[in-house]
């Protein structure tokens, strides 16, 4: 580690992002105005875009100084806060994208080197970035270690190794064997075993010795993290909801990539106490929510404000999404006493990781529980697991529940997928038959 | 006393129909004129048309509801609903027992249940490709030199017709010049195309499932060869309007009269 690298590292983190969050501040003091159809904007929105800005920002300063991971959305990170690595979060970065929508040049770059383009868009845009430096971040550093797990899809293991073999650098694979029914004593021996084993590989990378207090310190945040991002949730059971689900895809970053550090800890907490005002003084986020909707898959990160005012405008409000719900869903089980086994139990059982029915199941009770009246189910060309078994979910809640519910065709990041007129036709029709089945 | 008129314009990628209906929901007259480019332009020359058809002025008309992929561009209409929900309506009007509808349009194709009066209780659509559309049929017409109305004529071929898959409209053309190159008879391709928008409308309708009675709405309907490959394969008699263009129109104009009765 240089001693130039470490300093430069620490006058950014202590004064030169926070001066440069004040100047950018400073810089854009014409805020874009909010349709009539919102509540006022959430307060905590600032803070958020701080803490985003300063992690990739700081990024830049920290090779040489730390080690640096890229990990996957459902890795165990918390054995990797342990070590001290710096997480960068591809997928995060690749929805950063496609929400500034540049998917498309991106997943360009990776399909020109080959990449088939049915390979998700997170994975092309991410090959893009390594392929071509370019990124809306500046800068992202190398990474000296790759961490990825297929509980969110069997696609993470060969992009990563992609990766490696490129950079040539190690990738560590946490396997979670599929939950056919339920999770067996065999499965989670053989997850907690694979956890247990990484700590030399992890030694070795990092030049730092693992101490099971300092783990357990990060896995206790994490735990407390996502219970505060499910009570965040919780509060969109109110009527109105405080918060509509399109704000919650932007509130997900810190949980998603920062989890287990005390900067999302403590900013979730900001946030909950944001949201339970609103709640206490009846503030929606929508000015007249009449219809409660539930989102199932990922967002379509190009077309979230579209999306938002669309439905906004027709005073319906996204209460609930079975994405957002998955970094609150499975951490109850997380115990500071039983680590390994507990972790095994969290990362193993995770929505994605999990059976259809299980998926069945979960929906019903989300969609009783926040009072929802219709679903929207994109179907994203990039997430098969996510995808596979909708028209058959959608089947059966449809029949089950007399719920009206869409499946709309689109793409996380590649806004190539995006068929606009198609689409508002289908979310029109939609909600006609809402309208109609609550009137009528 | 005044009598009140309403009108339903549907804008759809390749026609532009209007339809004009009295308060005992009798038409008194019914316009279709292409799309073209404009379609904002294509609107008011064929409700200026229909009224004319119907000896009626614009005050006469109460109520206007736009509905088809240009519905947007009407600026007369004074409510827009999408085609899905007036192809419903409009299949219920002339076939009250309809319980399942399936319209295959100019650029789209789609499977509707709808309740005892004729509102949508669930929907389903061609996704991204025109394959099982009108357009397909346009398209392939053209390369094989046919009109339309020459496609559309049952067919008694002896052996099996020519493959053509039904996902693509472009990949399906290229296929159609393989066949011609192949020197395959122009009947057994016909059916064959008949046969692929089959299949493709024959997928949506297992996702959806059939209530009541079928009606088969829009251009495509016109297409008696399809017509009856349809009922074939679905088993059974599909009802088939006198003009099955007009239906959205048609469906539309009841939802012009339905809100002007909640709204007076």
């Amino acid at each position: 580690m240089s001693l130039r690298a470490e300093f430069k590292y620490k006058i950014m983190k202590d004064y030169g992002a926070p001066a440069l969050m004040a100047f950018q501040d400073f810089k854009k003091r014409k805020p874009r105005p909010t349709p009539e159809a919102f509540g006022p904007p959430l307060k905590s929105n600032k803070r958020l875009k701080e803490i985003l800005t300063r992690h990739y920002l700081l990024s830049r300063y920290v090779p040489g100084v730390r080690k640096v991971a890229w990990v996957t959305s459902g890795a165990p990170v918390e054995l990797l806060r342990a070590f001290d690595f710096y997480t960068i979060y591809p997928e995060n970065h690749s929805a950063l994208v496609g929400a500034k929508k540049q998917g498309a040049d991106y997943c360009g770059i990776a399909e020109g080197s080959g990449f088939s383009q049915d390979l998700c868009s997170y994975a092309r845009i991410d090959l893009g970035h390594m392929l071509s430096g370019k990124t809306p971040a500046g800068k992202l550093p190398k990474p000296d270690l790759l961490f990825c797990s297929n509980n969110i899809c069997q696609t993470v293991l060969y992009w990563y190794k992609a990766i490696a073999h490129e950079l040539k650098i190690p990738l560590i694979h946490f396997d979670a064997p599929f939950v056919t029914t339920q999770q067996t004593e065999a499965d989670i021996n053989y997850m907690a075993q694979q956890l247990q084993d990484m700590i030399p590989i992890l030694e070795r990378v990092s030049q730092r010795v693992f101490y099971l207090d300092v783990f357990e310190g990060f896995l206790k945040r994490s735990m407390e993290t996502s219970q505060t991002w499910g009570a965040i949730l919780n509060a969109m059971k109110a009527k109105p909801a405080p918060m509509t689900i399109f704000d919650a895809f932007g509130h997900l970053a810190p949980i998603v990539s920062l989890r287990g550090l005390p900067v999302a800890q403590d900013y979730y907490h900001i946030l909950l106490e944001e949201v339970e005002s609103r709640v206490a003084q009846g503030i929606g986020a929508i000015t007249d929510e009449r219809y409660r909707l539930m989102w199932d898959n990922i967002a379509v990160w190009y077309k979230v404000r579209f999306l938002a005012t669309f439905f906004a405008e027709r005073k319906m409000n996204f209460v609930s999404a079975t994405y957002t719900n998955a970094w609150a869903e499975t951490t109850g089980h997380l115990d500071v006493k039983d680590p390994w086994t507990s972790m095994a139990k969290t990362y193993g059982q995770i929505i994605l990781n999990n059976n259809l029915k299980h998926r069945l199941d979960l929906m019903k009770g989300m969609i009783k529980t926040y009072s929802v009246d219709g679903m929207v189910m994109h179907s994203t060309r990039s997430c098969k697991p996510y995808s596979v078994g909708q028209f058959d979910l959608r089947k059966v809640i449809t029949a089950d529940l007399n719920l009206p519910a869409v499946i709309m065709e689109a793409d996380i990041a590649d806004e190539r997928v995006w068929s606009e007129q198609q689409i508002q036709t289908r979310l029109e029709a939609f909600c006609e038959t809402l309208e109609g089945s609550k009137n009528g | 006393m005044v009598e009140n008129y309403f009108a339903g314009v549907d804008v759809g990628s390749l026609s532009t129909d209007v339809c004009i209906i009295d308060p005992s929901g009798k038409v008194l007259s019914e316009v279709v004129i292409p799309t073209g480019l404009n379609g904002s332009e294509a609107a008011e020359n064929a409700f200026d048309s229909a009224l004319q058809k119907a000896a009626l002025t614009r005050d006469s008309i109460s109520a206007i509801t736009a509905t088809g992929y240009g519905r947007a561009s009407v600026a007369f209409a004074t409510g827009k609903t999408t085609e899905i929900s007036c192809h419903g309506v409009g299949a219920h009007q002339l076939f009250p027992k309809t319980g399942t509808v399936i319209d295959i349009g100019g650029q789209d194709s789609k499977v509707i249940q709808v309740d005892s009066q004729g509102r949508m209780l669930d929907f389903t659509m061609n996704d991204k490709c025109a394959a099982g559309t009108g357009r397909f049929l346009e398209v392939m017409a053209n390369r094989l030199e046919l009109d339309l109305d020459e496609l559309s004529s049952p067919l008694h071929i002896q052996g099996d017709s020519a493959p053509i898959s039904s996902t693509c409209t472009v990949f399906a053309e290229s296929e159609v010049i393989s066949l011609l190159a192949k020197h395959t008879p122009r009947e057994h391709i016909v059916h064959g195309l008949q046969r692929s928008i089959v299949n493709r409308i024959w997928g949506m309708v297992t996702s959806i499932g059939i209530e009541g009675e079928v009606t088969l709405t829009g251009g495509v309907a016109n297409n008696q060869g399809l017509v009856k490959l349809l009922e074939e394969k679905l088993g059974l008699a599909l009802n088939i309007p006198e003009n099955p263009q007009t239906v959205g129109a048609l469906g539309a104009a009841h939802l012009a009269f339905r809100s002007f009765k909640n709204s007076h």
